[in-house]
């Protein structure tokens, strides 16, 4: 069929457009030049070297993580909580609370960050890294919530019956069939929130007091070119990190979906 | 009755007080830092120095400077123009996703459309600038191939390059949506409208494109709106010319010291694109009922 | 007679403005097999389910074993439930399945795993209890949520549509399988069931529900036989309605014209809801006879022609236009040796005979 061809070949450009970016990434960083353009000069390790002698690069990574690790934990929870009650829940005002608390998903990053800003300021508290996971939460909990209720809703409620029917008190019922049963989901939702948290950078540029967060410290290495290599070279370790962490939340995801039984084609919004 | 109060309540009781620590969360961090920056807004700054007394002066200076009136339409032109190109991209590719694509593959073909979207963020914008630039990707290969003569500049530090970039960054939320609602059309509807004889195009005019427009409307939304706040992509690859309206925000709230105006200029932009995307839902509100 | 094992008394159920039951009342015997049955929507999964203790009522009582179960939940009630989607625990095996409401009651494990190979045997299961419960077939996965809930010993087994999802042939195997499994237990069964047919075979008592009204309590016989009115008749089986007169009611009879088949003296048993202008006459299609020659005859005969001819090889079904009446009847005849099957068109004498004649409002 020759529309078909066409059709192939448009998305053949168009993976390759989508692709672009991420395929130089760890082209450069293994390139031997300390500029970053073509032509290539050769293969070396030197740029990841670089990294592992950057106390600042460290610092920063060290933040980021323990923002990215606060902010999932606390996003899932707050998730699970708000998942559960539209998912289980029939009361009045449901569907305005749970458009509000998505909200986050459609409001423009740089609003976030601006309105956290002034409160927080307004407030006399000084910009931490706390500040930031107050953000980052704020933008992980929509993503948190999507993905639990779809778990939620996708767990059939006579298997709760069944557990309460069977002589089971409602905690017990919670722990010993709805929590194995969307723990997939929890697991997801927490990789999710980490992988954003991580990456996030127009609130943390707002919210950061004088430590910065990896993408915070990426944005100020951007000015010098000696630097972009070895730049290069931390977006090649993170896009492997990322791609492992959202690769594993998959896996949890359909083995969630596999396990309550329900064939789905979704991903991950 | 009562016992039906009484089931009704303890029901109503329970959703809420699930709900709540997450509802309490967002009142706390975003319905009361907005109802902030409103009250800011109309406020005035002097350095450090917070002045109360409500004033429009911030909403006159954003309205009427001229160098704010320039960037505000920029940025809704870039915003439109950035839509645009994304869902004219994407659509196709949720098309061949959900009708092409073995069903058992689709969740593979979904996850090889988002995994660029997780490259970092901002390497991913500069290294359009390493693709675009003037020793770039595409302007040695078009020397190479003899296409051109000279490497073309109108390529970067420019609008164009703004909304390439930002086109790349959003299509993967485009394409979600759009891949959704094509997936919820029944199949034998298209086969009904062949049946009763439309030939290829006439069925997708008339019968695919209506039923996916939930799902384009979606898209635009999910474009649209966040695109006016980004900041990192025209300071990156738009130049001087390429600057748009969250760059002013940044810089009143940061350099400048003056958030009241930050505040006016941020809400501004927020209004102008809220009313922009409400008379687009609007005008394809023919195609939203019935939809759940 | 033995004491009712569940009393219901005035219940009603309201979702909002909705009353999904009005004012239900009726015993169900220790031992028997009891059937709700009704179109979608009539309220039967709704008084299984309240009867579960899955919901509340509004108004009234739920008594099982003559103790009340006002305010006692679903998991301290001595009935269990087999689900309409069997609810099998797809994250446990199938004998971790089945002993989960024996660990509940802290049962020593070896008495446990006793009792559990039990249930599996009786079940037609044994050897099936290492086995990955989501890899079971739809049959299987129905005898593992039986085994579950009939490992509990519960006085009451309530069952909502097990046999819905199951494809015809495996249907009919259960649905003997389960009668007999109720037999061999002795335990009380609730089965809410729309498929009349499945109702009929297995029940010892049936309740026809209609808009959150019990509207018949009998045995299956008694409800094929004597219908209380038209909706349950027109329900349960075939029943051809026609006009009738009733011209005098006195001394326990009534005297009636019908509608293409003449006079009839009826007695008053037969017209169950009384009699008024809104009655009809209902007759089962095997309770008309075609008397397809010369020689046979009837009590009562009528005539008509024959419109439509059905062939089922056991048995005709004849739709047959009665002279006077603008719409046909429905008439079965098995096909014995030497019988004549009419053909359209045939003109038909019918035999039929006052007392299979019903006067239903």
């Amino acid at each position: 069929m020759k529309s078909g061809t066409w059709f192939k070949l448009y998305i053949g450009v168009f993976l390759i457009f989508l692709y672009a970016p991420a395929l130089l990434l760890p082209v450069f960083a293994f390139n031997d030049s300390s500029i970053v353009s073509f032509p290539l000069k050769g293969f070396t390790l030197n740029w990841f070297n670089v990294l592992w002698e950057t106390e600042a690069l460290h610092t920063a990574t060290k933040n980021s993580l323990l923002i990215a690790v606060s902010t999932a934990i606390i996003a899932t929870s707050l998730g699970i909580l708000a998942a559960r009650a539209s998912s289980r829940y029939k009361f009045r005002g449901q569907k305005a609370v749970m458009g509000f608390i998505m909200v986050p998903l459609v409001l423009p990053e740089i609003i976030v960050g601006v309105s956290l800003l002034v409160v927080i300021l307004q407030m006399g508290f000084d910009l931490s890294l706390w500040t930031i996971v107050l953000g980052h939460v704020l933008i992980c909990t929509p993503f948190c919530v999507a993905i639990l209720s779809s778990a939620f809703l996708s767990l059939d409620q006579s298997l709760e019956e069944a557990s309460f029917d069977l002589g089971r008190s409602k905690l017990a019922t919670f722990w010993l069939v709805t929590m194995p049963l969307v723990l997939p989901g929890v697991v997801s939702a927490m990789l999710i929130s980490f992988t954003i948290s991580l990456d996030e950078f127009i609130i943390a540029f707002f919210l950061a007091g004088t430590e910065p967060t990896l993408p915070v410290y990426i944005w100020g290495q951007l000015r010098f070119p000696q630097k972009l290599p070895s730049l290069m070279a931390l977006g090649t370790i993170l896009l492997i990190l990322s791609l492992t962490l959202l690769a594993t939340a998959e896996y949890f995801r359909r083995r969630s979906a596999r396990k309550t039984g329900i064939e789905d084609a979704g991903g991950f919004l | 009755m009562s016992g039906f109060a009484k089931w009704r309540r303890s029901e109503e009781a329970s959703g809420w007080l699930l709900v709540s620590p997450t509802l309490v969360y967002s009142i706390l961090l975003l319905a009361a830092p907005l109802a902030m920056v409103i009250a800011l807004s109309f406020w005035t700054q002097d350095y450090l120095d917070l002045d109360k007394t409500f004033t429009l002066k911030n909403y006159i200076e954003a309205w009427s400077e001229p160098i704010y009136q320039t960037l505000m339409a920029r940025s809704l032109k870039i915003s439109a123009f950035v839509t645009a190109l994304t869902i004219l991209l994407a659509f196709p590719v949720a098309y061949y996703v959900s009708f092409y694509v073995p069903q058992k593959r689709k969740p593979l073909w979904i996850f090889l459309i988002t995994i660029p979207f997780w490259t970092s963020y901002l390497m991913r914008i500069f290294l359009w600038k390493v693709i675009l630039g003037y020793n770039g990707v595409v302007n040695g290969s078009l020397l190479g191939l003899g296409v051109i003569e000279q490497p073309l500049s109108f390529i970067l530090y420019n609008q164009n390059a703004v909304v390439v970039t930002l086109a790349h960054a959003w299509v993967p939320f485009a394409i979600l949506p759009i891949f959704v609602a094509l997936e919820k059309i029944d199949r034998s509807l298209l086969e009904a409208a062949e049946d009763l004889g439309d030939g290829p195009l006439r069925r997708f005019i008339r019968v695919t494109l209506p039923l996916a427009m939930p799902g384009v409307v979606a898209a635009t939304v999910i474009v649209f709106i966040p695109t006016i706040g980004d900041y990192v992509t025209p300071r990156l690859v738009g130049g001087p010319n390429g600057l748009m309206i969250s760059n002013m925000i940044e810089l009143q709230f940061k350099k400048a010291n003056n958030a009241p105006l930050g505040a006016a200029l941020a809400l501004s932009a927020m209004f102008l694109v809220s009313v922009v995307s409400l008379v687009f839902v609007w005008m394809n509100r023919k195609y939203l009922v019935g939809q759940k | 007679m033995t004491d009712p094992i569940i009393r219901l008394s005035g219940i009603d159920k309201f979702y909002g403005d909705f009353q999904a039951l009005y004012n239900v009342n009726a015993e169900i015997r220790t031992g028997e097999f009891f059937s709700l049955l009704g179109p979608s929507g009539c309220g039967k999964t709704t008084l299984l389910r309240t009867i579960a203790g899955f919901e509340d009522v509004s108004a009234g009582h739920v008594e099982i074993a003559g103790q009340s179960m006002d305010n006692v939940p679903a998991n301290r009630r001595p009935t269990n439930m087999v689900f309409q989607s069997y609810a099998i625990f797809p994250h446990m095996s199938v004998a971790e399945n089945v002993a989960y409401g024996l660990k509940a009651r802290k049962m020593p494990k070896e008495q446990i795993k006793t009792a559990v190979e039990a249930a599996l045997k009786q079940v037609g299961l044994a050897g099936y209890g290492d086995r990955a419960s989501h890899a079971m077939s739809g049959g299987q996965r129905q005898r593992v949520a039986l085994a579950r809930a009939l490992v509990l010993k519960p006085k009451v087994l309530l069952l909502d549509e097990p046999l819905s999802a199951l494809d015809k042939k495996m249907r009919e195997q259960m649905q003997s399988e389960l009668r007999h499994l109720q037999r061999a237990v002795g335990i009380t069964f609730i089965l809410v069931t729309h498929d009349q047919e499945e109702a009929l075979t297995m029940s010892d008592r049936i309740a026809v529900m209609f808009e959150g009204r019990i509207g018949q309590l009998a045995s299956p016989q008694e409800l094929y036989r004597r219908p209380v009115n038209r909706e349950v008749a027109e329900f349960i089986g075939v029943m051809n309605f026609l006009n009738v007169s009733v011209t005098n009611g006195a001394g326990g009879t009534f005297d009636c014209e019908i509608a293409g088949l003449g006079k009839a003296t009826i007695p008053a048993e037969q017209a169950p809801g009384g009699v008024d202008a809104s009655v009809t006459a209902g007759v089962r299609p095997e309770m008309l006879t075609i008397l397809s020659d010369e020689n046979s005859r009837s009590e009562r005969e009528a005539s008509g022609i024959v419109q439509d001819v059905y062939y089922y090889g056991d048995m005709t079904y004849y739709d047959v236009q009665l002279d006077g009446v603008d719409h046909p009847v429905t008439i079965s005849m098995r096909n014995t040796a030497g019988r004549t099957v009419l053909s359209r068109k045939d003109r038909a004498r019918v035999g039929w005979g006052a007392e299979s004649v019903l006067l239903l409002k």
